[in-house]
């Protein structure tokens, strides 16, 4: 047989697999005539794109995890704890730029507990990051003293306007700011010996250990690499609703979760990549903005959702079998 | 029970052949098993035995071969269907649920119930009644089975085979996991099941206590049967020469090396895992074989000292100096590599491609800037295809997709990429086959030629007499001796690693 050529289709399905679907999600729309003459325009992208950024920069890391084997279910806990400490600083009189850091610092240190929690204690990520879930939230909603903040506007939240204050760069500092990283994140997991590294836990952490990678260390990098994207994503969250809000973003970690699932990422690690992980945010994206568009039901958007996910997987599983 | 003499046979296989692939597990295998015997299956790993009775309980299907239980045909399609025949298969990792209960493991599947409910008498009732039939009415129905030890839990399994009317009986390696005690408690069993007229068969790598509990043996070799015969008047010798053979010695291509300096020594270490203290030495340019029963120590003892188990006591001295650090990134950057024998489980990351696979230890000598320079990985990578002779489609295939041979070949290059100087091979052959074979051993003696020390563990005897400048047996968990290689043949080996002395 003809292994070779069957073997390079297969790859090519892997990464044109989502693509396909993303373009097919774009038809749709771009095919009803209600919505035709407003889905199919620049504008209309950019905000999805503006959609997108939080849900992306948390996939990010999610992407990381899941291909090393584990889990984030702290994800938008955290983005939502970050957000409240990026408007508490600011509120207190910190520079932006001060509250941004702290911000994302936030992030980086709830992912660091968690990756030294399962490392140390050998917990299942599951089960650690699931008690970190609403470890996360209740701090956000203590230090928000339960209510809203209100910050000060600054130039933190021009980050995710529509219109972008220097016009010349023609989409939200958000955006960029997403690109940039997503293009730097698959340059890490595609090139760097961490990201080969990361691969190799997911894969078979035993085989790791053996050819002398040093598994926990590596794995709480990972953990807080995602923490250090939902810290991003939190203030991105801050810049858009101009306020800490400690109740944002309750079950966005499962938006997250599915973007990376249905980009090709496998739940039992090894496998995903950041080109799926963005076209699994824009599919989401392009979904509910188009289901918005036509009037339907939020309700309907769900199923919709729902029914792709678990057709994505089955999809990944079939080929699975197909490739071994 | 039936008039003596010229019974049917309650079970007769005939011409039962299997390949694996390339590989003939087994070539026109026979067996027969007579009412009430216990019958001892016989030969070295990797001869057909759990081959033969997989085939027996349904499942592997056998290419070709006849088999009849009871003078009727038998062809079971699944282990359920040999089960319902009266084929019930004890295996050597228990097969129970350890939080439910005795009662409840043993009726599993087999509920008694009215509308759904349980009757919890009943059930109650067969089970005293079958722990009663193997003589154990102490263990109590009601302990779940993770309090029981492991002989009281094989217990469970075999009262378990008792209550489904079980014919034949098959344990495989019963005792491995014993201690004395319960092994002795195990024959009691077994001798109770033969009288109520239960066939046993029987594998256990145990020599003289398979001489004590068997009445009849059948020993296979390369996937035939070499012999079969009652147990009386054959003895110990006759039984081992039975499973090693004449075996062909131009299978092992000698490479002469010199033997140097002292680089690995183990002083009276000791692992968690590690039955007994090991003192150890390994020169630069040898190969020192370990040969020793599965489950013996040998591989836990390549896996204290190379840091995947931790070391109660004693020392581990490489080139001359304590070895520092614990774990096996520190061992590699000492200089030593391990080759698991659990090829899919450890060795190698399956998903992944050839060329991550053969660098993953060590990918410093193509980072530049930050960066895998992936181009001079996979130049690297096809150097160690053509030079190991793997058959791939290229450096980016991914590893699952080879065979048993070549992904060793894969697991070997990696630790030739990270230049180990001290090879720790644990069952470097299984599963490869014979071409391949050739060309490890072909390798070992290239690498001890070049002043670099392997240790060898191997369950097949031949290739540890015909690689090997030493050769050392592990016993449960007692390194019995090292000598020359000269010094022993297989009967000795077999001897040393089954009886734990030399006879």
């Amino acid at each position: 047989m003809n292994g070779n050529g069957k073997r390079r289709i297969l790859k090519a399905l892997n990464v044109l697999g989502p693509f396909i679907g993303l373009l097919l999600v774009i038809a749709i729309f771009s095919a009803m005539p209600e919505v035709r003459d407003r889905f199919l325009r620049a504008a209309n992208f950019r905000s999805v794109a503006t959609q997108s950024v939080i849900v992306a920069l948390g996939a990010l890391g999610m992407t990381l995890v899941i291909i090393g084997g584990g889990i984030d279910l702290s994800a938008a806990s955290n983005i939502a704890l970050s957000s409240v400490i990026a408007a508490h600083a600011i509120n207190q009189g910190a520079s932006p730029l001060v509250g941004l850091v702290l911000g994302v610092l936030t992030g980086g240190l709830v992912g660091f507990v968690n990756g030294g929690l399962i490392t140390r204690l050998k917990l299942v990520p599951f089960i650690v990051t699931m008690g970190m879930m609403g470890i996360a939230r209740g701090a956000a909603k203590w230090i928000a003293g339960n209510q809203k903040i209100d910050a000060p506007l600054t130039w933190v939240n021009e980050l995710m306007a529509k219109s972008p204050k220097p016009s010349w760069l023609l989409m939200a500092p958000g955006i960029w700011i997403m690109i940039v990283f997503a293009v730097l994140m698959a340059l890490v997991l595609r090139s760097t010996v961490f990201g080969r590294h990361v691969f190799a836990i997911g894969s078979n952490e035993s085989t790791a250990r053996l050819c002398g990678i040093r598994t926990a260390r590596t794995k709480v990098l990972v953990y807080t690499v995602a923490g250090l994207f939902c810290g991003l994503s939190g203030v991105m969250e801050f810049s858009r609703l101009t306020v800490g809000d400690p109740t944002v973003a309750v079950g966005l970690e499962l938006d997250i979760i599915a973007a990376v699932v249905i980009g090709g990422g496998s739940l039992s690690g090894g496998e995903g990549s950041i080109l799926g992980t963005m076209i699994g945010v824009f599919i989401m994206s392009f979904l509910r903005n188009g289901c918005t568009m036509m009037g339907w039901p939020n309700y309907i958007q769900e199923i919709i959702i729902g029914v792709i996910i678990v057709a994505a997987v089955s999809l990944d599983r079939v080929r699975h079998r197909r490739a071994s | 029970m039936t008039a003596q003499g010229d019974r049917v046979p309650v079970l007769r296989m005939s011409g039962i052949r299997k390949d694996y692939g390339a590989t003939r597990a087994l070539d026109d295998a026979s067996f027969e098993l007579k009412a009430g015997q216990v019958h001892a299956l016989l030969g070295e790993n990797g001869a057909g035995k759990s081959t033969l009775v997989k085939v027996l309980s349904g499942a592997v299907r056998p290419d070709s071969g006849r088999m009849e239980i009871d003078g009727a045909p038998y062809r079971p399609a699944d282990p359920l269907d040999g089960r319902r025949r009266g084929i019930s298969m004890i295996y050597q990792e228990l097969n129970l649920a350890p939080h439910l209960t005795v009662e409840e493991n043993i009726m599993l599947g087999r509920e008694v119930h009215k509308a759904g409910f349980l009757g919890r008498k009943a059930m109650k009732a067969t089970v005293r009644a079958a722990l009663e039939f193997v003589d154990h009415p102490e263990i109590s129905p009601d302990v779940p089975v993770r309090k029981l030890s492991v002989g009281a839990r094989q217990v469970v399994e075999i009262a378990r085979a008792v209550m489904r009317r079980a014919k034949i009986l098959i344990m495989d390696e019963p005792t491995s996991s014993l201690p004395q005690e319960d092994g002795e408690r195990l024959f009691d069993i077994v001798r109770r099941l033969k009288t109520q007229g239960v066939s046993v068969i029987y594998i256990s790598h145990f020599l003289e206590e398979v001489r004590r509990v068997a009445d009849a043996y059948t020993v296979l070799r390369d996937g035939r049967n070499v012999g079969s015969g009652t147990m009386d008047g054959t003895s110990l010798d006759d039984l081992i020469q039975l499973m090693v053979g004449q075996k062909v010695a131009e299978m092992f291509p000698r490479i002469p090396h010199a033997v140097g300096d002292v680089v690995l020594s183990l002083a009276a270490l000791k692992g968690r895992a590690m039955g007994a203290p090991v003192s150890l030495d390994l020169r630069r340019g040898e190969i020192l074989g370990i040969a020793g029963l599965i489950g013996s120590g040998r591989s836990e003892m390549l896996r204290t000292v190379f840091g995947l188990g931790p070391v109660e006591s004693g020392r581990i001295e490489v080139a001359g100096a304590p070895a520092v650090g614990r774990a096996p990134w520190s061992r590699i950057r000492q200089g030593l590599g391990l080759l698991s024998e659990d090829r899919g489980g450890e060795g190698l990351a399956l998903s992944m491609t050839v060329a991550d696979n053969i660098t993953l230890s060590d990918f410093a000598p193509y980072v530049r800037r930050g960066l895998i320079d992936l181009a001079a990985q996979r130049r690297r990578a096809r150097e160690w295809i053509a030079e190991m002779k793997i058959r791939t489609d290229g450096p980016g295939q991914r590893v699952l997709s080879l065979s048993g041979g070549n992904q060793q070949k894969v697991a070997l290059a990696r630790l030739l990429h990270q230049k180990a100087d001290i090879l720790l091979l644990d069952e470097p052959t299984r599963g490869v086959d014979v071409v391949s074979k050739v060309q490890i051993y072909e390798l070992m003696g290239g690498l001890a030629a070049r002043g670099k020390a392997v240790l060898f563990v191997s369950s097949y005897l031949p290739e540890l007499l015909g690689v090997c400048d030493r050769i050392a047996v592990f016993h449960r968990g007692n390194l019995v001796e090292a000598r020359p290689a000269a010094g022993w043949d297989a009967a000795a080996l077999m001897a040393a690693a089954t009886v734990g002395r030399s006879i």
